[in-house]
């Protein structure tokens, strides 16, 4: 037992390695949010481009180009998507960090673009319709009322992707950028103690997923109570 | 005198309109005019194309042949800003398709603000313009009554937003309805009957010249059918030109000056409302009447 307690001190805090979990956590809760932040913004592009091809015919070359990179993007491994960013296109770029949350936000846009896309298929049509019908444009309809409601329906999705990232993002470690999922790997090449390291960096990825997991809970509980009384917060 | 005005332009000309869905085609080669002030009611059994016919006038759906005259300009083509004239155009829909996350308010002060604020706050910044070069002017004349006189309109002018006359105008259209409590609520508080009479004021708001309704009061339990009815019967009263698409026979009798009756996909029989539900000359008129009456 005493045992124990001692690799997990020595995986924890001698030499202050609690640090080291710390900027792990750090990275890796900043190349999510910015992949997030990318996937959503390029996903909610994309879905409005096909979005817009449904309801106007028009857009048919973008829409196509969007298709294209939404099955090739989900088709093919992240793992690989990522070699090819860090060490083929921004090969001469030394920032491991923003490389990664660039490929994860261009892998998450696939994903987010389908959910924003049954984001927009559960507003009904004839809200579209009110918007153009008083004379306001395909933009000032989507802009005031298709993408607010489009993105509310969204929301638990959208949220359980960014948990999915949280998780996902650990395979950075393999092109050697320093997230949570890598501290073990430091640690274990010190100590020599494999299990220590990799459990607490466990524990501590269960525990932010499962603070997120809350969050979506309350997130979950409060849209349908303005669902209920009409969307007031 | 009836020549007279006869001769004067019609509202809105709908010429040869057709329109298909890929084989069907659901409207042939419709044509009729729409006078100022005229209520056209449109009946017909289901399926026969009102709608459609209804829904092409402003293009929510697109005229596959023909032309809509409307101000002066073919809208069915589609190289025209078709926005622009369906500002001039309001639409109620049997759905009522409030905006769901929008309040009350918002719902009625959103195209207003929208489409006449850039145009309001170009106007009154060419106007604060022309005012401060006059008080320049006040100024190195010496002028001190007339310098303060151009400083109190600029101050009047600015004291109020765009958004606030909006939200005024809104608000006056609430009262008007009786609803200036539910001005915060969101649609899914309100009843049906009251979320049409919104829908209407909203349509109301832009100022529109012509009025369309597609069945407004089918989709209402039968207690709030005579709000609803009601309002667009003062609407009419003021004069605003309408077509109506109801199955409301009585109320299409009160207040149409002209009913339509379409079936598949053409105008059948028209004229006044005792021409037609009283003596009917079509046969299928006839039939349709006899089953709904
Ligand atoms: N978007 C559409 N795509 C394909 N067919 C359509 C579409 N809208 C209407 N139709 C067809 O056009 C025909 C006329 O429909 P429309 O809705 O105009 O009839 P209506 O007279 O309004 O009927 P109701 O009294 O039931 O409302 C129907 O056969 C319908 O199936
Ligand atoms: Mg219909």
């Amino acid at each position: 037992m005493l045992d124990f307690i001692e690799s997990f001190s020595k995986a924890f805090f001698v030499q202050g390695r609690w640090k080291l979990y710390l900027e792990g956590l750090g990275n890796t809760i900043i190349i999510a949010t910015i992949a997030a932040i990318i996937g959503v913004i390029v996903g909610v592009i994309f879905a409005m481009i096909n979005y817009l091809k449904k309801k106007t015919g028009k857009l048919k070359f973008l829409s196509a180009i969007v298709n294209i990179y939404i099955t090739i993007v989900r088709g093919t491994p992240v793992v690989l998507q990522l070699m090819i960013l860090y060490f083929v296109v921004f090969a001469s770029w030394d920032n491991g960090i923003m490389i990664g949350a660039i490929t994860f936000g261009i892998n998450s846009s696939a994903y987010v673009a389908e959910i924003i896309r049954a984001g927009f298929e559960s507003v009904d049509d004839g809200q579209r319709e009110a918007g153009r019908s008083l004379g306001l444009s395909t933009w000032q309809t989507m802009r005031k009322i298709i993408i607010p409601q489009a993105l509310k329906n969204s929301l638990p999705p959208l949220f359980n992707e960014f948990i999915t990232l949280i998780k996902e993002t650990a395979i950075v470690g393999y092109v050697g950028i320093m997230d949570l999922g890598k501290v073990p790997g430091m640690i274990q090449s010190r100590t020599f103690e494999y299990l220590p390291p990799l459990i607490i960096s466990a524990v501590i990825y269960l525990g932010l997923v499962m603070l997120l997991t809350l969050a979506l809970r309350q997130i979950e509980k409060a849209l349908s109570k303005s669902d209920r009384n009409g969307g007031k917060k | 005198m009836d020549n007279v005005i006869m001769q004067e332009k019609p509202i809105l000309s709908v010429r040869n309109l057709q329109k298909k869905f890929g084989q069907n085609e659901v409207l042939k080669n419709i044509s009729t005019d729409i006078y100022k002030g005229e209520k056209v009611v449109i009946v017909g059994a289901s399926g026969s194309g009102k709608s459609t016919f209804l829904r092409c006038l402003n293009c929510l759906e697109d005229p596959t042949g023909g032309q809509i005259i409307f101000d002066d300009v073919d809208i069915a083509d589609r190289r025209v800003n078709i926005n622009v004239h369906r500002q001039n155009m309001g639409m109620v829909f049997q759905q009522f398709n409030l905006f769901n996350n929008k309040t009350v308010l918002e719902n009625i002060m959103l195209a207003p603000y929208l489409i006449h604020g850039k145009k309001f706050k170009k106007e009154r910044k060419s106007q604060n313009k022309a005012d401060k070069k006059l008080l320049k002017e006040a100024r190195e004349a010496g002028n001190l009554e007339k310098y303060q006189s151009i400083l109190e309109r600029i101050s009047q002018r600015n004291r109020v937003s765009y958004r606030q006359i909006c939200k005024e105008k809104a608000m006056e259209l609430l009262r008007r309805i009786g609803l200036e409590d539910k001005a915060k609520a969101y649609p899914s508080t309100l009843s049906g009957g009251q979320k049409q009479r919104v829908a209407i004021v909203r349509a109301l708001a832009m100022n529109p010249k012509v009025m369309l309704f597609d069945e407004p009061t089918s989709a209402l339990d039968p207690e709030m059918v005579g709000e609803v009815l009601n309002l667009i019967k003062e609407v009419a009263d003021e004069g605003m030109t309408m077509v109506i698409v109801t199955h409301e026979m009585g109320f299409a009798r009160e207040v149409g000056t002209r009913v339509i009756f379409m079936d598949e996909g053409v105008i059948a029989e028209q004229g006044t409302p005792s021409e037609v539900f009283d003596t009917p000359k079509n046969p299928r008129t006839k039939q349709f009447l006899n089953a709904v009456l």
